[in-house]
């Protein structure tokens, strides 16, 4: 029930100022099948898609995204933040077959 | 003549590809397709009748997608993302999909700049819309034509 949704790329840097926006870019591997394609038999191939995606930073929720079938192969988004401590941004993808992909990232946040 | 017929041999066999192209896609994709009315009873589903006025949303999408399976699509508002004003989510909306939405994204002061970028997949050639809800409750939106070579019928 809680196998893996599938392998996560997440870039961010490692260190940033206080108060500087930083860039964020996280990608998964996952089919998005959508449900809406045929085998070669005519049948349809059932859908099998991440239907959400978050960002935590420091124990609170920064991003939020609601994936559809519209939404490419190997999910991938780019967001920003504003580095505030040092600590950790959890990312969290959650597919409709009960898979889940956790990926821990670190950043050294100096005082200005 | 030997000339005209050779390009004339290019032609046909390219209309007959892209027949054949046509055909898989018939196959590929249910018939069923979100329509304008889709689109405009989606809004009215997740906004109700609150008005939605062109304006501080950029929508980047290319103009012509070859391949509508990956189509990379940035959103950007115009706000300054402070706890007192800043954009809550945002909202993609497609007419030719077999269903209107494509994804909504949250946001918040902490994001420090209302951008986002994805990869979306584009059906057919269609307009596609994305909405932004701010904080004081006023919706925006913008919305671009794609064009599209090859249709996402992997869709």
């Amino acid at each position: 029930m809680s196998q893996q949704a599938g392998a996560a790329r997440v870039r961010l840097p490692e260190r940033a100022r206080r108060g500087e926006v930083i860039e964020i870019r996280a990608m998964i591997e996952h089919p998005m099948e959508s449900g809406f394609r045929l085998n070669n038999v005519g049948r349809p191939i059932p859908r099998h898609i991440v239907e959400s995606f978050t960002c935590e930073y420091d124990g609170r929720e920064i991003f939020r995204a609601t994936l559809h079938p519209a939404v490419s192969t190997n999910p991938y988004f780019l967001f920003y933040t504003v580095a505030t401590v040092s600590g950790e941004l959890r990312f969290t993808w959650k597919d409709d077959r009960g898979g889940v992909t956790t990926h821990i990232a670190r950043i050294e946040v100096d005082p200005d | 003549m030997s000339r005209l017929k050779g390009a004339h041999g290019v032609i046909s066999r390219r209309a007959a590809l892209q027949a054949l192209a046509a055909g898989v896609c018939l196959l590929a994709v249910r018939p069923t397709r979100a329509a304008p009315e889709e689109v405009a009873a989606a809004l009215r589903e997740t906004f109700g009748e609150r008005p939605i006025t062109p304006g501080k949303v950029v929508l980047e999408l290319p103009k012509l997608a070859e391949n509508g399976a990956v189509v990379p699509v940035t959103v950007s508002v115009d706000s300054p993302m402070t706890e007192r004003d800043h954009v809550k989510s945002i909202h993609l909306f497609a007419e030719k999909n077999p269903l209107p939405r494509i994804l909504e994204v949250q946001l918040g002061p902490s994001s420090g700049k209302a951008r986002v970028a994805s990869r979306i997949r584009i059906a057919d050639s269609q307009q596609i819309t994305a909405v932004a809800v701010l904080s004081d409750g006023t919706l925006w939106s913008a919305a671009v034509q794609v064009e599209v070579t090859v249709t996402g019928c992997g869709l």
